[in-house]
């Protein structure tokens, strides 16, 4: 479905995904992993074309589209949920909601069908639903997750990108919004990319993973195959780790 | 059920207008009363741009003036049906602001309150400059006035119709486009602009687009005033208008298309209501708008309200919430 060839993009001079090759197949999970700095938002930031890349190419369903504007990358199928959310604070749950259709009415769908995939959202987050009136900077932590997940499905994606899903949550707050991550994958065939810094729990869900390191890929495979990697263990799931005085 | 309350409330404002300047005979008060109704057109096409869409500008005079000179050169020295030169500097002003909008909107924040300072002081530049075509300094006299259907509109009371019916219809359009998936839009520019362009806004686009009918109405409302006041010389367009639209947006509220009338009638009555304080009277204006911005924060708009239902509390004895 998705295959991102060589990719690499700067911010300015500085050289963010040297080389980075990667792929999803249609009702996949896949997880992107590492640490602080690795360049895991900077891929999704490329492939919905917010910063895009200087070289390399990167097609969906087929077709290249490494040069096309953020617009048009959503017309096509490719949502994403920004790192720390970014609801839109002074607007209300609903026009949160309704904005994530944005591009469905400009092409003139018909409104019963935009309805209908807002009470589907309700549904999914009912949370939301007893909110809808409330300016959305008002929500809780959790809930603007939902929100920003909420607003990014609205625009019915084939591919979702989801940065950091489970920053700063409560674990609970986590595992609800990966119950609906997992639902959506099982009940609707949503394709996911999934960038996290808690890589056990992604890795968990994932089908897939990609170890980025300083904007490089450095391992990838079977998310059961990376959960017992040693080398993964120790680096990021804190395996092994060494107290002081053990050294 | 929303939409109707909108409507009432657009149609008992419409009301209020047309009967208002029956209830006053005084010529000099409906000439006031014309000027509010410009600068409510002039804070209204700032405050789309400023209150929605969060992009400042400090050049809206020089559009307002560009509309104003095109129509009277037009008219006064080429002899040019008034209307066919008013649509003339609307085209031209809207597309002019189409065109510089890509590079300028670029900018953000402070940077962009330069950039638009600077178109608005080069404007002015010409207006002054260019003495053949504008007079100059001592500006440009002999504009006709607009007519319609044999009915010239050569007095105060006359130009107060004729200039409050494009008002509130460019109300009525801003209202109508506010509320549209266009005014959400411009909303979620505002608060996260990459935000709005994962979501499929075209961000870049639509900034460029409501700059440009900023400037479009702002060119309106100058040839309006042309036709109207006859007269108009580069003093009118300076930089201190500019910013007077912006006090007026903020003082009326942002982001509220009523917001921009309320702002627009305060800071147009406040002098004339301040000539008792005789030469005092700029320190006066000013110690207002400080106060203003101090306890009203959200414009008048919101403050009036929301002042009204603490008065009415302290009255029925009950504690009220701090605003």
């Amino acid at each position: 479905m998705l295959k991102v060839k060589n990719i690499n993009t700067y911010y300015g001079k500085v050289h963010a995904l040297k080389n980075v090759t990667i792929h999803l197949a249609q009702g996949e999970i896949v997880a992107l992993i590492g640490a602080n700095g690795a360049g895991k938002t900077t891929i999704l930031n490329t492939l919905s074309g917010v910063i895009p890349a200087r070289t390399g190419s990167i097609q969906f369903l087929g077709e290249p589209v490494e040069t096309l504007p953020p617009d048009r990358i959503v017309k096509i199928g490719i949502s994403q949920v920004p790192e720390g959310r970014q609801v839109f604070k002074g607007m209300t749950v609903a026009d949160n909601l309704e904005l994530g259709a944005y591009l469905r009415f400009r092409s003139r769908e018909p409104r019963e069908q935009i309805r209908q995939d807002m009470r589907h959202m309700y549904e999914l987050f009912p949370r939301l639903e007893e909110r809808k009136k409330q300016m959305a900077g008002t929500l809780s932590g959790g809930e603007q997750q939902m929100l920003a997940i909420g607003r990014a499905l609205m625009a019915r994606p084939r591919l979702l990108l989801l940065d950091e899903p489970s920053m700063g949550l409560a674990p609970l707050v986590v595992q609800e919004i990966f119950g609906v991550i997992e639902r959506l994958r099982r009940d609707e065939g949503t394709t996911i990319l999934l960038v996290e810094q808690n890589a056990r729990a992604a890795l968990k869900m994932a089908d897939r993973g990609y170890v980025l390191e300083t904007g490089k890929v450095i391992l990838e495979g079977a998310a059961a195959e990376l959960l017992e990697n040693p080398e993964v263990q120790r680096a990021y799931l804190g395996k092994e780790k060494k107290e002081i005085w053990e050294r | 059920m929303a939409v109707n309350r909108e409507i009432i409330k657009f149609l008992a404002m419409v009301v209020v207008i047309l009967v208002a300047p029956l209830l006053v005979h005084e010529g000099y008060l409906i000439n006031v009363m014309v000027f509010i109704g410009i600068h409510t057109m002039l804070a209204l096409a700032l405050n789309l741009l400023l209150g929605y869409a969060g992009q400042i500008s400090l050049g809206q005079a020089g559009f307002f003036g560009l509309g104003a000179y095109i129509s009277g050169i037009l008219t006064a020295t080429h002899g040019i049906n008034p209307w066919a030169a008013m649509a003339a500097a609307a085209l031209f002003v809207t597309f002019l602001a189409f065109i510089v909008g890509f590079p300028i909107l670029k900018l953000k924040g402070h940077y962009l309150a330069m950039a638009t300072l600077g178109l608005g002081i080069i404007i002015y530049i010409v207006f002054n400059e260019a003495v053949e075509q504008t007079g100059g300094p001592s500006g440009l006299s002999g504009i006709p006035n607009l007519q319609v259907a044999g009915i010239v509109f050569d007095t105060d009371l006359k130009n107060y119709y004729l200039i409050w019916a494009f008002t509130l219809a460019a109300m009525g359009l801003a209202l109508n486009l506010v509320h549209s998936r266009i005014g959400r839009a411009l909303r979620a520019i505002h608060d996260s602009e990459v935000a709005a362009r994962v979501m499929g806004v075209n961000a870049r686009l639509l900034k460029v687009q409501i700059f440009a009918l900023s400037a479009g109405l702002s060119a309106i409302a100058g040839s309006l005033y042309a036709h109207t006041m006859t007269f108009i010389a580069p003093a009118s367009f300076g930089f201190n208008f500019s910013v007077e639209l912006v006090t007026m947006v903020i003082i009326g509220g942002l982001a509220s298309i009523y917001g921009s009338l309320l702002g627009a009638a305060l800071l147009t009555l406040l002098p004339e209501m301040l000539r008792a304080f005789q030469d005092y009277d700029i320190i006066v204006y000013g110690l207002l708008l400080i106060v203003m911005t101090m306890f009203m924060p959200g414009g008048l708009v919101k403050g009036v309200p929301s002042a009204l239902s603490r008065i009415r509390g302290k009255l029925q004895g009950r504690p009220v919430p701090h605003a």
